[in-house]
C-alpha cells in the first residue's frame, strides 16, 4: 500500500519552523483544559503526545490551529504568533491537521478531496478557473496509491469505512505539503498492518516536516521510537524516550498503571 | 445523461413555441392565451429566482430567506427606468417628474434617480444594487460566522425592513403603490403583443444563458468547495480555504442573478410595488427550490414551475388554500420528499 519512496511526493520545503508553546491556558466555565502548558517541538521533529482521556491533546492542538483562542500564553511557529491568526491563515502558513474524528467530504469522491486539498491558491476565482493538469493530476494518484485508495478513486467518500476515511484524512494533510502536521489518533480502526504502514508514513515524513502524533496505541507510539510527551489534566506530566516515560511513576499512576 | 440534455431542449423548445402559438388567429385550434403566456413568462422569471437561491441554499448550504428582497430590488431599478421613460405621458404631464413625485410636492429629481433615464445604467443597477447588499450583509454575517437558522432569520429580517421603507413615501419609490403605468421600453410600446413576446424570450433566453453558468460554475472546483463548505465548513477552513471569501462571492452572485430575474419580471408584469419584499415571497422561493430539489439546478426550476402551477391553480379554484397549501408544502416537502421531485425521479430510475 505505502512504500518509503512514495514519500518523494512531498520533496519540498525542509521545515526551518519550530512550534513553540508557553505557558498556555484554556479555560472552559472556569475548568482548565490546558493549564500552562509548555511543548517545544525542533523543526523536523517528530513527536507523540500520550495521556489519558481530558488530558487536553485535542485542546492543545485546536489551540495550533486557530480553533480555540488560548485565555494566556504564548503559541508560536517559527516567529509567527498563531493566536493573532484565523484558521485558514494557519492551514496556509503550513500547518496542516488530522482531525480526531475524520471529517472528509462525504459528497465529493475520494480523488475531489485530495483534489481540494492539494495546495494551490484558495481564492474563489482561482478554484473557479482551476484545470487539473499532469503534475497535479499525477501526485493526486500516487498519493491515492500511498493510502490504498487508488481502486475507489471516484467513489464518494461517505461510502469509506472507517478506516479508509482515516486514511483519506491522512492522504488530505500530505495533499496541503504542510510544514507541520498535527495527527490526532490515526490508527483508530485500523489493522495492526495499517498500523505499522502508518507508523512508516509519520516516521518518514519525519526529518523534512516537524510531526505532531496524538495517539493512545502504545504499541504505535513505540514503533515512532520518538519523544514522547505526556500530558496530564492540561499540563506536561512528563518527557522524554518512551522507556523513561513508561518508567516514569507518576505516568504510571494516571496513565499507564490503570 | 444525453437524453437529460434532449429533455432539456426540448422542454425549452417547447416554452419558445408559446409566443408563436399566441400569435396564431384564436379560431385556430393551436392557439394559446395571452394568459397563459403572460403567466408562463412570470414562471421563468420565478425560475431564474430559484436557481439563485439554489446556487447560495442548495450547493453553498446558506438558507437565505431574503432572496425575494434582491429579486425586488432588480424590479425596482428596472421599474425607476420604466418610470422615466414615462416622460410628459404622466397623468400630471410633467416632462420629467414621474406622477407620484408631482403628487407629494417634489421640485426636482431625487439624485438617486438620476442616470435611470439610461437603460444599460438601469439594467447594471438591477444587478449591482441587489450585488452590494449582498456584499454588505454577507460580509458582516459570514465574518461572524453566522449561520443556519441565525442567517435565515436575518435575512428574512433584511426583506421585511425593506419592505417598511419601501412603503414610505418618503423614501421616494412611490410608496405603496410603487411603480406602474409603464408605456414603453427601448423604444417598444408595453401593451404591444409583439413586445410581450419580446419580453418573454428575453426572460427565456435568461434562463437558459443563467441555467448554464450555474452548471458549468458548480461543476468546476470551486463548485466542490461550495459543497464542502456546506457539508463541513469549519473541515474547509482547515484547507486553508477563506470561508468567508467563498460563501461571499456565492452570495453575491446569487443575489445578482436574483435581481436578473426581477428586472425581467417587471416589465412583463407591468407593475412593482413594495408587496414583492414580503417576507411570504422569500419563503415561497425556498419552497420552490425545496420541492423541485435542491442541489440540483433541474430540481430548482422544476419547482419554481410546479409550484407555481399549483399557485395558480389554487388560487382559481380556491383562493383561500393556497396559503394553507404552502404552509402544508413546507412542512411536508422536507419529511416526505427530502431530495425534492427530482430525488424522486432518480429513486424511480434506480429502482428500475
Ligand atoms: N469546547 C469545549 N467546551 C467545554 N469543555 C471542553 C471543550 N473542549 C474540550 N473540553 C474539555 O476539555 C478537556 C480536554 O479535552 P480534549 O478533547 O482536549 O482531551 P483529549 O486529551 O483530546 O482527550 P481524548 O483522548 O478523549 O481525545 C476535556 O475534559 C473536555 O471535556
Ligand atoms: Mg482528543
Amino acid at each position: 500500500m505505502m512504500e518509503p519512496e512514495a514519500l518523494a511526493t512531498m520533496p519540498h520545503a525542509i521545515s526551518t519552523q519550530g512550534l513553540y508553546l508557553d505557558g498556555v491556558t484554556v479555560a472552559f466555565d472556569g475548568f482548565r483544559a490546558l493549564n500552562n502548558l509548555s511543548l517545544i517541538v525542533e523543526p523536523g521533529e517528530l513527536r507523540a503526545v500520550i495521556g489519558p482521556n481530558g488530558a487536553g491533546k485535542t485542546t492543545m492542538m485546536d489551540c495550533i490551529t486557530g480553533k480555540t483562542r488560548p485565555g494566556s500564553g504564548i503559541v508560536k511557529f517559527g516567529d509567527r504568533d498563531l493566536t493573532r491568526m484565523d484558521e485558514a491563515s494557519i492551514a496556509n502558513l503550513g500547518v496542516g491537521r488530522k482531525f480526531q474524528k475524520p471529517t472528509v467530504f462525504d459528497a465529493l469522491t475520494v480523488f475531489e478531496n485530495l483534489e481540494l486539498a492539494l495546495k494551490a491558491p484558495r481564492n474563489p476565482i482561482a478554484c473557479i478557473r482551476w484545470v487539473l493538469r499532469g503534475e497535479a493530476r499525477a501526485r493526486i494518484e500516487k498519493t491515492m496509491q500511498e493510502i490504498g485508495l487508488t481502486a475507489r478513486a471516484h467513489d464518494l467518500a461517505g461510502l469509506l469505512s472507517h478506516g479508509q476515511k482515516q486514511w483519506l484524512e491522512i492522504g488530505m494533510l500530505l495533499m496541503q505539503d504542510p510544514q507541520l502536521l498535527l495527527v490526532d489518533e490515526p490508527v483508530a480502526g485500523m489493522t495492526d498492518h495499517e498500523t505499522e504502514q502508518t507508523a512508516a508514513l509519520l516516521t518518514g515524513i519525519a526529518g523534512e516536516r516537524s510531526v505532531v502524533v496524538v495517539e493512545h496505541d502504545l504499541e504505535f507510539v513505540k514503533a515512532l521510537n520518538s519523544r514522547v510527551t505526556v500530558l496530564h489534566e492540561g499540563s506536561v506530566l512528563s518527557e522524554g524516550s518512551i522507556t523513561h516515560v513508561q518508567n516514569d511513576p507518576r505516568v504510571v499512576e494516571v496513565y499507564l498503571g490503570r | 445523461m444525453m437524453t437529460r440534455r434532449i429533455v432539456l431542449l426540448v422542454a425549452v423548445l417547447l416554452l419558445a413555441l408559446l409566443p408563436v402559438l399566441n400569435a396564431l388567429p384564436s379560431s385556430n385550434p393551436l392557439h394559446v392565451s395571452d394568459f397563459l403566456v403572460s403567466i408562463i413568462g412570470k414562471w421563468i422569471c420565478y425560475a431564474i429566482l430559484a436557481l439563485a437561491l439554489d446556487l447560495a441554499w442548495g450547493y453553498a448550504g446558506i438558507l437565505s430567506l431574503g432572496h425575494g428582497a434582491f429579486f425586488a430590488l432588480g424590479g425596482y431599478a428596472i421599474g425607476m427606468h420604466l418610470m422615466r421613460l414615462i416622460g410628459p405621458r404622466g397623468v400630471y404631464g410633467h416632462p420629467v417628474l414621474p406622477d407620484f413625485m408631482v403628487f407629494l410636492g417634489y421640485r426636482e429629481l431625487p439624485w438617486f434617480w438620476l442616470g435611470f433615464d439610461w437603460f444599460p445604467f438601469a439594467f447594471l443597477m438591477a444587478l449591482v444594487v441587489p450585488g452590494l447588499l449582498a456584499l454588505v450583509v454577507g460580509y458582516l454575517a459570514f465574518r461572524s460566522r453566522i449561520t443556519g437558522v441565525y442567517l435565515s432569520i436575518i435575512t428574512q429580517a433584511l426583506t421585511y425592513a425593506l419592505m417598511l421603507a419601501f412603503f414610505r413615501n418618503d423614501m421616494g419609490f412611490g410608496g405603496n403603490n410603487g411603480f406602474t403605468d409603464f408605456k414603453e421600453l427601448l423604444g417598444l410600446p408595453l401593451n404591444s403583443g409583439t413586445t410581450r413576446a419580446i419580453l418573454f424570450y428575453a426572460a427565456l433566453v435568461s434562463l437558459v444563458v443563467v441555467f448554464l453558468l450555474c452548471s458549468a460554475l458548480t461543476r468546476t472546483k470551486y463548485g466542490r468547495v461550495l459543497t464542502a463548505i456546506r457539508d463541513a465548513e469549519s473541515r474547509v477552513r482547515f484547507l486553508g480555504y477563506s470561508v468567508t471569501q467563498h460563501k461571499l462571492f456565492v452570495f453575491v452572485l446569487s443575489a445578482m442573478i436574483a435581481g436578473l430575474a426581477g428586472a425581467l419580471y417587471v416589465p412583463l408584469v407591468g407593475i412593482i410595488n413594495p408587496g414583492e419584499f414580503s417576507p411570504g415571497n422569500s419563503i415561497e422561493a425556498v419552497v420552490w427550490v425545496a420541492f423541485g430539489g435542491r442541489g440540483t439546478l433541474v430540481g430548482a426550476v422544476l419547482g419554481a414551475f410546479s409550484v407555481n402551477a399549483l399557485k395558480t391553480w389554487l388560487t382559481s379554484v380556491a383562493p383561500d388554500l393556497w396559503l394553507i397549501a404552502l404552509g402544508c408544502l413546507f412542512v411536508a416537502v422536507p419529511l416526505l420528499l427530502p431530495k425534492g421531485l427530482v430525488g424522486l425521479v432518480r429513486r424511480r430510475k434506480g429502482k428500475a
